[in-house]
Order: C-alpha cells, then structure tokens, then sequence
C-alpha cells in the first residue's frame, strides 16, 4: 500500500466530508444569499427543456441508487432475497438507464452553456467547471460497466460497498480492501470524493435544499409577522 | 373574524397622462441593477395592447393565478404542489427573456472616440445580456407607447374577448388608455403559494408580499403563478424579485415612490380593513364574475364600532384604525364604488384598485344625436368600449363600471353646473346615487388631489420588530445585506450575525 492509496481512500474520504459538511454549514449561516439554483432557464429554455429534466432524472436516479446500493449491508439485501449477483444486476440495469439519461441530458446542458451567446456571458467559470466535473465522473461511471458486465458475481460492488460502510464506520486499513478493485472504480471513487469536497464551493449546493418539505406545508398561504424577539435570545 | 390591515392603492386611470415618471423613477431607485435591467416594478402600458412582457393578462398561455380544482376547491393554475414540484428542472411556464425585452443600452463613447472626422459615427445599440451589438432592436419595455406597433398585434389583447374588436382597428374609432402596473400585493397571492421554497410572504402589518432574498433559491416558480408577471427573475443572482412597495419608505409614513412622484396626482394609499378568515371563500366563489363583489365584501368598515373593537382585539394599532377610518381607498373603494381590482377572475385579491377612464365622446354622438341623461352623456357612447373596461376590470361584469363611470359623469357635469353658472342641480346626481356631500368630497380628492388627502399611510411600529440592540452601526436598507432574517437557528462562529434583525416568525396558514 503506497502512501498515495493510503491518503486517497483513508485520509480523503474524511478531508472531503469535512469540508462538505463545515463548508455547506458556514455558508448556509454566512452567505445564503449565495444558496441558489442559478437557474438560467430565463435565458435559454429550448435546449434546456430536455436537457435539464434529462440530467436531473438521471443524476437524481444515479444518486440515490448509489446510496442504497453503497450503503445497504449486505445481510440487509440478503434477508430480503436479494443474491449478490442480482443486486448487481439490479444495480447495473437501473443504474445504465439513469446513466442514459444523465448523458444525454447533460450533453444537452454542456452544449448550451458552451455555444449559446446568452448563457455563455452570464456564467461563472465554475458554473462550467461543476458541470463538466460532474460530466466526467458520470462517464468514469458509465466506463466501470463493461467491467461489472464481465464479473457479475457481485463482489467488485460488495467490497465497494463494505469501503463505504467503512468510511461511515471509521475503520482502519480501508485501502487495503480495494487492491483488487480495478483503476477506473478507484479514478470514481476518487472524483465523487472530490464532488462532495466542490459542493460547497459551487451551486451544488442547491442538491440539499430540494424542497420536497414544500408538499407537507399546511395550507398555501404564508404570512410573516414582526415580533419583539429582543429578549428571547440576547 | 380575524381583521388585518393593508395599505392599499387606487389609481385613477382618469387621469393617468402615460408620462411614465412613475416607471423611471421607480427603475432607478430598485433596479438599476445587473441582472433586472429589462425588470420594472412599475411599468406603464398603452392599452389596446398586449402589455408587458407580451400577453401576459392571456393566462391559457402563462397559467398564472388561481382555478378552482375538484370539489371547488382553490388551486394554482400551474398545478398543486406535486404538479409544481415536477416542473422544478425545466418550467414550461416560464416567461423568457424574449417575451419581456433584451436589455439594451448605447454605445455613447464611441462619439467621443471616434478619431476621423470624415465620418459620421452612429452609436448601436448592444445588449446588456451579452456586451454584443446587436443588429435591430425586437422589442423595449414600453414598445406599444401610444398604440404603437401595429393594431394586428395589439388587438391580440386579452381585454378584447367579447368585443368586436375589428372596428376599432380603425383609425376614427381607435381608443387609448394607459395601465400603470405593480405588483398587486395579493390578499390571496399565488406567488407565495407557488413558492416551493417558502421564500415568498405577505406581511401580517401592512400587507406588502416580499421575497425573502436568503430563502429564495431560484426555483422560478413565482414567476409563473404570479398572474400579473410582476415577479422577474433575477438572472444575474438568481432570485426572484418583485415590487417591495417601498416598505421602508411605507414603514415611516411616506407614499410609495411611483405614487410620490406620480406628475398627474392619480396615485392615492390608505388603509384597508379586512376579514382574513374569509379570505379563501372569496377567494373560490364559483361565478368569476362574483370575484369582484367577494372582495368587496372583505373590506371591512372601520367606522363600525364592531370593527373598531375586534380590530384592536386582532392587535391593530389605534393609528391605523385611526387612518383606515381617513382612508381615501376605502372611500374610492367601498364608499363611492368607483374603483376595482385589475382581473379579479384571476382570483388573487388584489390590492391595487383602479378608476376606470372616461374617455371622449364618440364624433357621431357629439355630431348632434348625443344621447344625453338628465343632461350627462350617455356612457355608452363613450370611446373605450364599456366591455373592454369590464373584461380588464370586473370579470366582464359590465353593470358595476357603468355605474361608477355614471357616477364619474355626474361629478363631472355636477360641478361643471357649479362652477360655471354658479347653480347646484342635484337632478344630475339622482341617477348616480351621489348626496351633494359626496360629490364635494370626490370632487375634493379627484380633482383637487391634496398630497394629505391622497397618502394617508400611518408609520409602522418599528419598536414591535427591531432589537435597537442590533441595529448599532448599520447603514439602512441593503441587498445581500440587511433586508432580512433569514438566518440560520445556530451560528457557526458562537455569536449574533451582525446583519441588522428585523426578526420575523411564521405565521402558519393564513
């Protein structure tokens, strides 16, 4: 085990949460101002039309399938039926058709932001950076597949999955369980590390503020009051 | 009964000159800023036309306001909430930046800098979206001033249905009005009801609805649920922003900016007293055109020891009982029934009244065979088409205008009588439904106009809301600054943000 292996899959999955998690905090608290979409749907909608409600539905897809398929313990999905081999099935079918999806739709989101005229002069340079980033960890994605297609047994994905159990779980010699993982898993795992480190910095951030708490609000109406608080918190 | 007080608005389109002092003033105190130069909170628009941003009252096209979904029950017409949720990645009822205007401005140096003499330079226009030239300007804010464009394009105005409108493509029978827009202030707004985020809400005090600029996060749905597109995207921070009603300067007793500078008078605020429990029963009346009596009915009258009672009970302040009782809204409103909400079938409620125009009396009626009442004008004979002002103004509901523009008649011929023979004919007021007191008054507050008769806005009690203990060394009203609470519960660093608090909570429901 090579220092390098050591940081990367040892020291770089808590570097990024870290910063994930004090940096979102602090400008959550600091700057929320800066807590938005961007949306430029304002300015161009034909091309986003498509793209957009492509990308998101992949990505969306893609994120959550990554959870529950990282995250589970494996006695869980047993207990529940589910062999190795088909969970990797499983995961490889669902997760290629949200992988399409994200392609496609952030093509679609790349092309427009790079040729269209109004989009191209009001981005910020990360608007393009996170974009391609996140573009290319979807493709590092896309190429592990023929990888699973060929060793569909289920253990490249449950010693992923045990890395990322072990993460959560602060255990010690996490990169000795990926010597046999080939390099383009661990070029992914490297990269959505990063993803989660970018987050704060960029207009990633709008992922955590989906407001599905929108459907559960009593009522339609809002009606704000001024209120002598002075004494509550001082 | 729950009373709540709003500082509500009447214009008199009467006297409205489409000078535009309002719009430009208004522009260059909120946004003279990246990111809403082609954004007016108040604009002005020459009516046959299709408005600002185009076609926007058609709501077949943009969905905005409310309908009545199953079992009567109100709902956005965007959709409920699952509906708007779906629309979160690409909004398929989104204005673009086309359907209002590309923000331009001229190229003025290239005057200076021109070294050669033997030509003349022209200044282009270039766009302020994107720095380049462009070649031809499509459209501006105010492209129909004066019925400009052509009448194709204008009638396709949504203010026609139910009209004949091809006669009035005609040059002798053409008719102009100008409309001043600003956000209606809602009692039952869609913007804040189609605000995923919650960042949107009206103020229990006075009434104004606010984007809460650290809450919104730019879902975009306000602009969509808002029926009078008074809500703009903010492209360049990626919010939404709207018509604050100039709340700081409302907050300390003074009148809105468009109504301070407004050069023809026809602004007026005041007090309205109103029944928040009854809110949402108005609201989703089956009958559109119901729409406008409902709210009628809403307002409250502040002179009934009843409503004085309830209203301090309900926490509002002897001053404004005080100013709702002096109210020249509620009098326009409630009392002379002369002014109405813009598209009440939109069902939002709104809280910007308007007095409809009269207009000059058609040449073939004024040629001899004017038909004439009790010596006022007929008003069907009048040039702008009562359905036209009733489509705009009451749901279609066309008897409510006539009587106000009858109404507006008698004054008019009532004091003419007055003043140029000296007689007082109450027989012209007898159709009309006025006592002599009454036309003196409107006649008072129309036509004489007093700043102290138009703005009757009460201060805000600022000692309820602000903690003086944080306000040390602030400078006043900022964006990205101070405008709001929006903080997070805990802090980061262990100590008070040193934002400015005006701290609010929520309200639920209302």
């Amino acid at each position: 085990m090579s220092w390098v292996e050591y940081f990367l899959f040892q020291i770089y999955p808590y570097l990024c949460l870290s910063i994930f998690a004090i940096g979102c905090w602090a400008r959550f608290d600091r700057s929320q101002f800066s807590w938005r979409t961007e949306s430029s749907e304002f300015l161009e909608r034909k091309t986003l039309k498509w793209a957009s409600n492509s990308f998101h539905v992949g990505v969306l897809g893609l994120m959550m399938g990554h959870a529950a398929g990282l995250l589970t313990p494996p006695q869980l999905t047993e207990m529940l039926g589910l062999s190795a081999h088909a969970h990797q099935m499983l995961a490889v079918g669902a997760g290629s058709v949200f992988a399409f999806f994200a392609a496609i739709g952030g093509a679609g989101l790349i092309y427009r932001r790079v040729f269209n005229r109004r989009i191209k002069a009001t981005s910020r340079p990360t608007d393009l950076f996170i974009l391609l980033f996140v573009y290319a960890q979807l493709w590092l994605g896309i190429l592990g597949l023929p990888h699973s297609m060929m060793h569909s047994d289920g253990q490249t994905m449950e010693i992923l999955g045990e890395w990322c159990r072990g993460v959560l779980t602060f255990r010690s010699g996490l990169p000795n369980l990926l010597a046999t993982i080939p390099w383009v898993y661990k070029l992914h795992l490297v990269t959505g590390m990063t993803l989660f480190l970018l987050t704060p910095f960029t207009r990633l951030v709008h992922v955590i503020s989906a407001p599905i708490w929108y459907v559960f609000r009593p009522g339609w109406q809002i009606v704000r009051q001024n209120h002598h608080v002075a004494n509550d918190e001082t | 009964m729950k009373i709540r007080a709003q500082i509500g608005k009447v214009l008199n389109l009467d006297k409205c000159i489409g000078c535009h002092t309002c719009s430009v003033t208004c522009k260059q105190v909120w946004t003279n800023r990246d990111g809403v130069e082609y954004a007016w909170f108040n604009n002005v628009e020459s009516k046959p036309g299709v408005g600002f941003p185009q076609q926007w009252e058609n709501q077949e096209l943009w969905h905005g306001g409310w309908q009545l979904g199953k079992g009567e029950s109100l709902r956005p017409k965007i959709g409920g909430k699952w509906r708007i949720l779906s629309k979160i990645f690409a909004n398929p009822n989104l204005p673009q930046l086309d359907d209002y205007y590309e923000p331009f401005d001229f190229d003025y140096a290239a005057l200076q800098n021109e070294k050669s003499e033997r030509v003349v330079t022209s200044v282009r226009p270039y766009s302020r979206i994107t720095g380049q030239v462009m070649d031809k300007i499509e459209r501006g804010p105010n492209w129909e001033e004066s019925l400009g464009t052509e009448f194709k394009h204008r009638s396709k105005d949504y203010n026609f249905r139910d009209v004949e409108k091809e006669i009035y493509g005609k040059f002798e029978n053409s008719f102009l009005m100008f409309l001043p827009r600003l956000c209606e202030h809602c009692l039952n707004p869609t913007c804040v009801a189609s605000c995923p985020s919650g960042a949107i809400y009206k103020r229990e005090e006075d009434g104004i609805v606010l984007v809460d600029q650290e809450k919104c996060r730019g879902w975009r749905m306000c602009v969509s649920g808002c029926p009078y597109k008074k809500i703009y995207y903010n492209w360049h921070t990626g919010k939404s922003e709207k018509c604050v009603f100039c709340y700081p300067r409302i907050e300390s007793g003074q009148p809105t900016v468009c109504s301070e500078t407004c050069v023809g008078r026809i602004r007026y605020l005041g007090v309205m007293l109103y029944d928040a429990d009854k809110i949402e029963t108005a609201a989703a009346t089956t009958n559109p055109e119901d729409a406008y009596e409902q709210q009628l009915d809403l307002f409250l009258d502040p002179h009934d020891p009843a409503v004085v009672e309830q209203a301090r009970r309900d926490g509002i302040p002897d001053a404004w009982i005080d100013a709702a009782q002096r109210s020249p809204v509620y009098r326009m409103i409630k009392e002379w029934k002369i002014a109405f909400p813009l598209h009440p079938e939109y069902r939002t409620l709104p809280m910007v009244w308007y007095i409809p125009p009269l207009s000059p009396i058609q040449e073939a009626a004024s040629a001899g065979s004017l038909e004439t009442l009790n010596g006022i004008p007929d008003i069907n004979s009048l040039r702008i088409p009562v359905q036209y002002l009733a489509n705009m103004l009451t749901a279609g509901n066309e008897a409510s205008i006539k009587a106000a523009l009858n109404r507006l008649l008698a004054l008019r011929a009532y004091m003419r009588r007055f003043q140029i023979e000296n007689v007082r004919d109450t027989s012209l007021l007898q159709g009309a439904g006025l006592s002599e007191q009454q036309i003196q008054d409107m006649y008072r507050l129309l036509a004489i106009a007093n700043y102290e008769d138009r703005f009757v806005v009460p201060t805000a009690h600022k000692e309820d809301a602000e903690d003086p203990y944080h306000q040390r060394g602030i400078a006043g009203f900022h964006f990205n600054q101070s405008t709001t609470s929006g903080k997070s519960r805990f802090s980061l660093w262990g100590q008070q943000g040193v934002r400015p608090e005006i701290r609010r909570y929520t309200v639920k429901g209302g």
